[in-house]
């Protein structure tokens, strides 16, 4: 589905901050593929993704989704196969309109933006439907603006938006990191759920080595723009926090810098 | 004052602040809708008068308003070019537009600073044998107004309207949901400044004069009608929005016949637009300030028995 070959991408250079922050790295990705990105702070992940969604233009490689080369693609370009949740919940959604009206502008993904209605009639009962999925009660709020909900409900909603034209690949760059636990737990669950009944090509960061392991079918960990441990099937089953940390430090030759990664 | 006086100042104001209703509404749409502060108003608004006053002096006053919202189109689309393609900030390609504007608006003008109209065909000609010659600009721009407010209302009610209303929202959403911006702004600012020609063209057959300089301020009468109309009838609803927009054109209009009947002389008009803009926006920073301070004493009197 996804294939990533080669690609680089450098920051800032020939100036004194110049960083590396992809190195050469390749990855692909299957139909139904769940990846689970781990790696300390500057290790690459939020670059890995933005480099895929368009955000970054690449200076080496190559990148194909569903044998196009997407490559130079735009990134408006670029997302109409991509469904993306940003770690700011005031990124994904409009906080201005009404939660009904993002809804429309996310269900008319791939359509052509003219004079047809907004909203129409039958919208509402999808939209209602969907939001139901979320157990937060927001389908009786669908006409209040997203600006009143909680963070939590916006991470939902943003992941609902990015998920109701099935995406060919859905990238979350920890979605849940600026959530309070429980809020992280649910919109964690209701990622899974969607992932799983959509069988959806997804690439997860996270901070958390226990969800890295937990969610997903295959866990990559970076260091220094590179992928340093791949693991799926049997070995990743049998993989436990405490030896993916022992893995990291042989593999790397540092310690965690992260304290997060193995409180979570 | 007598009451008929009175009387004409009302009159007098409810007809301009309909005009210029349109242009508010082009604001509101660039500064509240889009979130770009668009200062090419300034020079729309007089290629739409000028526009208009070349047509109605030869005799096409209709075809003249027409010409007017394209042209103004024309001009926002170029500031939303040199913002989006060549990335200049959206504040100087609006200032860089409107100062290009005065030298082609003085070229639109066949080389001159003004042009009278009076004895000339306009819109309102038709009319002046009529029996309701005396209300025909309060009765014409009220329909031309009525008409551009439903259509604005359902074309923000579109698919396209919606993206561009979450534009000024969050432009990172709306390209991760697979929406250009670039062409949203586009769009947006084009509109705007079509309006805006179009409430300067239609001004200029009212006044009977189109002027080089009639445009001066005119970012700042918009952006305060609109915070005026924001402040006294609220912003729940997008219907409401936008009559609060017509209604703060029509009030600030008042305010300023009645600060001109006490007395206030006319160069001070920019000034008052200016500190009312000033106050308006800085309200919030003020209750700030004010509730910071409260709590301060407040804690420092708690403080004091320890």
């Amino acid at each position: 589905m996804l294939k990533i070959e080669g690609i680089s991408k450098t920051f800032g250079k020939g100036s004194p901050n110049e960083k590396l922050a992809l190195d050469n790295v390749s990855l692909s990705l299957d139909e139904g593929e769940f990846i689970t990105v781990i790696g300390g702070n500057g290790a690459g992940k939020s670059t890995l993704l933005n480099c895929i969604s368009g955000v970054y233009e690449i200076d080496r490689g190559r990148i194909l989704l569903d044998s196009e080369d997407i490559t130079f693609a735009p990134e408006y370009r670029r997302s109409r196969y991509i469904g993306r949740v940003f770690q700011d919940p005031m990124m994904g959604t409009a906080f201005d309109m009404t939660i009904a009206e993002n809804l429309a502008i996310a269900y008319a993904k791939g359509k052509p933006k003219n004079l047809s209605a907004g909203i129409r009639k039958s919208d509402y009962k999808l939209f209602r439907e969907r939001l139901s999925l979320l157990d937060m009660g927001l389908e009786d709020r669908m006409n209040q603006k997203v600006g009143l909900l909680s963070g939590g409900q916006r991470q939902a909603l943003t992941l609902l938006m990015a998920t109701i034209v099935k995406p060919k690949l859905l990238l979350l760059d920890e979605h849940t990191a600026a959530l309070d636990p429980s809020a992280a737990a649910k919109v964690l669950k209701l990622t899974r759920q969607l992932v799983e009944e959509e069988k959806l090509c997804t690439i997860m960061i996270t901070h958390n080595m226990r969800d890295a392991l937990e969610y997903g079918t295959r866990t990559i960990m970076m260091h220094e723009g590179r992928i340093i441990l791949d693991i799926s099937g049997k070995e990743r089953e049998e993989m436990t926090v405490e030896r993916l940390v022992e893995q990291f430090r042989n593999k790397s030759g540092t310690r965690l810098d992260n304290d997060r990664m193995l409180l979570g | 004052m007598t009451l008929a006086s009175l009387i004409a100042i009302i009159q007098g104001s409810v007809e301009m602040g309909i005009i210029y209703a349109i242009m508010t509404l082009g604001v509101f749409l660039s500064f509240r809708t889009l979130n770009m502060p668009d200062m090419t108003v300034d020079g729309s608004f007089v290629l739409g008068a000028a526009i208009s006053a070349v047509l109605c002096t030869n005799g096409y006053p209709v075809l003249g308003l027409i010409i007017a919202f394209f042209v103004g189109c024309g001009a926002g689309s170029i500031t939303a070019l040199l913002h989006t393609k060549l990335k200049i900030q959206p504040l100087l390609a609006g200032i860089l537009m409107m100062l290009a504007l005065y030298s082609i608006n003085i070229k639109v003008m066949g080389n001159k600073s003004n042009i009278p109209l009076n004895n000339k065909p306009t819109i309102f000609t038709p009319f002046e044998e009529t029996a309701v010659a005396d209300y025909i600009y309060i009765i014409l721009g009220f329909a031309i107004l009525l008409g551009i407010l439903a259509l604005l209302f359902l074309f923000l009610r579109t698919r396209l309207g919606f993206v561009l209303r979450a534009t000024g929202d969050n432009e990172n959403m709306v390209r991760a949901l697979g929406v250009n911006t670039d062409i949203t702004k586009l769009i947006g600012l084009a509109l705007a400044n079509g309006l805006t020609a179009l409430s300067g063209a239609i001004i200029a057959q009212y006044q009977s004069f189109a002027d080089v300089g009639m445009g001066i301020g005119m970012v700042t009468i918009g952006l305060a009608s609109v915070i005026i109309g924001e402040m006294i009838f609220g912003t729940r609803s997008l219907l409401h929005r936008l009559t609060a927009v017509v209604l703060g054109a029509v009030t600030y209009r008042l305010v300023i016949a009645f600060a001109l009947e006490l007395g206030m002389p006319a160069t001070d008009l920019k000034l008052i637009s200016a500190i009312i803009v000033a106050a308006a926006l800085s309200i919030p920073a003020v209750r700030n300030h004010i509730n910071f301070t409260q709590k301060r004493i407040a804690a420092a009197k708690r403080n004091k028995g320890v």
